[in-house]
């Protein structure tokens, strides 16, 4: 049987200073290949939970594994196992779409002709060939977010970390995305993906975890989930198990 | 290698696209140099060549008056407009108020007069003294009148110093010569020769200026060689607004966030930044100090002489440009946004050039500066570059000057180190 994509065991953590732990003992399995949804209201520790995965906070306790290989915030030979897609548009607006992707392929350890290769199709494939040498900083939001994922995929890595890669952007940038993810996902490219977005999500995701308070209160395929718990969808599942009340007041 | 080249290439593409910065950190600098020498030797050259403009208000019908207005004219400081003697103090006043001239001087009416008295008794007394016969003086009423010198309130205190300094002297000599022409009087019962006493008083003890340098070079050090080191040594700590607020920037766009999850040490981006951010001050450096050898003499200002240890002034470049870097990234590791690295950074640069001894002489400083004065980077820069520029020195002579730039850049780099570990970011 193949490793896991994403192993998390016993997991503990809390911020520095802070008086409780956010998550105490949080267990979770992605399996290779699946499309998995990560959802929870403001506050629940969904972005923590996946900066711990890739490596950016250390836990106090318990283990991380992406293929059978330890994360660990100095692992850096791990980090070519995944591509991370941060919500802001992490990368240097100064720069054009080339520049960027010559600059964070060469970080992600590709060499010269591999970044040539792997920008011309990521431009191509997500409609950014003509715009390919102007500065980012005069694109719209939409084709902001397409650079933002293609930065992610420069490497091409078996599991990509998508935190709401779809924020601000309109209904045609959205499908493309959402489209294009699909399109990874079915070369072998394992998703663990957040957002707010449950609509969109529905449509991406075929198995997910909500999490509220830094615990997972409900992980399986989506449609079992949505069949037990007799909802017509994510968002009326999502209500049902989180409740009305504002988590970040 | 090529991730440290694909890290450099995107330094400087980011750097070269920013304008506002590159004219900060190119452009500024050229142009306080430029004006700050243009402003101290126009100084120099007001006592030397443009002279100070003067009223001069003679009411003395008697030569003493003449003779004093000749002696301030000898000086070579002054131009002297002569004003009739029956304008009033207002009249002079309301002349300089509508800046006809700086200083006025006015030679009061028995000025001759009371003059002589005092020559005649000082040199009966004198005679006296000697067992010689001395005749009787006829004193007149009241002592000396002083004379009047009006100031323009522009001049600073330093030039109206030196002023009556020049007024004093023209005074001495228009004194002594008549005490001399009364004792030669009273021993001879006949006038001076003229010849005589143009001999007795141009026969002055010449002064001979020397600065002393460790190659023996006699130069005296022009506007040019103290202004030049001292603003490339300010441009160079000013890149703090470019590099610290990049620095602030990447941290919060996410950048910073987004290489920690890629297989690459960290560092290797602060080691970029570092050194493009180096190459920029070198080339600060190469740039300011071209303009002062060469344009300088172009435009009238006095040329740059470069050290002969040219290896001692790459060395101190290096180091100096090494610890502005340190600086800056540091500024930019720890605050936490953009106005905080800017306000900081350019204000932290002025205050530290202050006290280092870029804006004001290190020995005019008050005796409690002259120890904080050494916690300032650009005061070990400045030492070492004066080292090489103003005393000739080599090498060897700055050592000490450079090994406190060494430990202040390594206690930078300290602080930086620890902050990022701090804040999760190695």
């Amino acid at each position: 049987m193949s490793k896991p994509a994403l192993s998390i065991e016993n997991l503990d953590f809390n911020y520095r200073g802070a008086s409780h732990r956010l998550f105490s003992d949080l267990n979770l399995l992605v399996q290779t290949g699946e499309r998995f949804g990560l959802f929870g209201p403001n506050g629940a520790g969904k972005t923590t939970l996946m900066y711990c995965m890739t490596g950016l906070l250390s836990f106090q306790q318990g283990t991380i594994r992406l293929f059978g290989n330890e994360v660990t915030p100095h692992n850096k030979a791990g980090n070519k196992l995944f591509g991370f897609i941060p919500q802001d548009f992490s990368f240097y607006q100064e720069l054009s779409p080339v520049e960027n992707l010559e600059f964070f392929g060469a970080w992600s350890g590709l060499h010269r002709r591999q970044i040539k290769k792997r920008t011309s199709e990521l431009l191509e494939v997500l409609g950014l060939s003509d715009v390919s040498h102007l500065p980012v900083q005069k694109f719209s939001s939409g084709m902001k977010r397409r650079v933002n994922l293609a930065i992610g995929v420069i490497h091409d890595p078996p599991i990509l970390f998508l935190d709401e890669p779809t924020v601000g952007v309109d209904v045609q940038t959205r499908h493309a995305i959402v489209a294009y993810l699909k399109e990874l996902n079915k070369k072998g490219t394992t998703l663990i993906y957040t957002s707010h977005q449950l609509n969109e999500a529905e449509g991406l995701c075929d198995k997910i975890a909500l999490i509220d308070e830094g615990r997972i209160i409900a992980h399986d395929w989506l449609s079992n989930l949505l069949r037990d718990h007799k909802k017509q969808g994510l968002e009326e599942l999502f209500i049902n198990l989180t409740g009305k009340a504002y988590r970040d007041s | 290698m090529f991730k440290l080249r694909a890290t450099i290439l995107k330094d400087l593409r980011i750097l070269v696209r920013d304008k506002v910065g590159l004219a900060m950190m190119f452009l500024l600098p050229i142009v306080l140099a430029i004006v700050i020498t243009a402003i101290q030797n126009s100084t120099f050259e007001l006592v030397n060549d443009n002279k100070v403009p003067m009223l001069m208000c003679n009411k003395d019908p008697g030569e003493a008056g003449e003779q004093l207005i000749k002696a301030i004219q000898k000086i070579g400081m002054f131009e002297i407009k002569q004003v009739g003697k029956e304008q009033t103090e207002k009249q002079i006043t309301d002349r300089m108020h509508a800046k006809v001239a700086l200083v006025a001087i006015l030679i009061p009416p028995n000025f001759t007069a009371k003059l002589s008295t005092q020559a005649k008794i000082i040199s009966g007394e004198a005679l006296s003294r000697l067992g010689l016969p001395v005749d009787s003086v006829a004193v007149v009423s009241g002592g000396l009148d002083p004379i009047t010198i009006y100031y323009h309130p522009v001049l600073q205190e330093s030039f109206r110093q030196s002023i009556q300094g020049a007024l004093r002297s023209a005074l001495q000599l228009v004194e002594n010569k008549l005490i001399l022409k009364s004792i030669y009087f009273s021993l001879n019962e006949k006038e001076i020769p003229d010849t005589l006493e143009r001999e007795i008083v141009n026969n002055q003890i010449p002064i001979r200026e020397i600065a002393i340098s460790r190659n023996g070079s006699r130069n005296i050090p022009n506007a040019t060689q103290h202004n030049i080191p001292a603003w490339t040594i300010f441009a160079m700590f000013f890149v703090v607004i470019s590099l610290a607020s990049s620095v602030v920037r990447e941290k919060l766009n996410g950048s910073f966030l987004r290489l920690r999850t890629l297989p690459t040490n960290f560092m290797m981006a602060l080691f970029s930044k570092q050194l493009t951010y180096l190459c920029v001050t070198l080339v600060q450096v190469a740039i300011i100090f071209s303009i002062g050898a060469w344009l300088f003499p172009v435009i009238g200002l006095p040329k740059l002489n470069l050290p002969a240890d040219l290896a001692g002034l790459v060395i101190v470049s290096v180091i100096s440009g090494w610890c502005a870097v340190s600086y800056a990234i540091c500024v930019g590791v720890f605050a936490q946004t953009q106005e905080q690295a800017n306000g900081f950074g350019a204000v932290s640069i002025v205050l530290l050039a202050a006290i280092g001894g870029i804006m004001v002489p290190s020995f005019a400083m008050p005796g409690s500066f002259q120890a904080i004065m050494k916690l300032s980077p650009l005061h070990w820069c400045l030492e070492a570059y004066y080292g090489l520029f103003l005393e000739g020195g080599k090498l060897k002579d700055i050592l000490m000057n450079i090994l406190p730039l060494v430990g202040i850049s390594l206690l930078l780099q300290g602080f930086t180190f620890y902050a990022l570990k701090r804040k999760n970011l190695i």
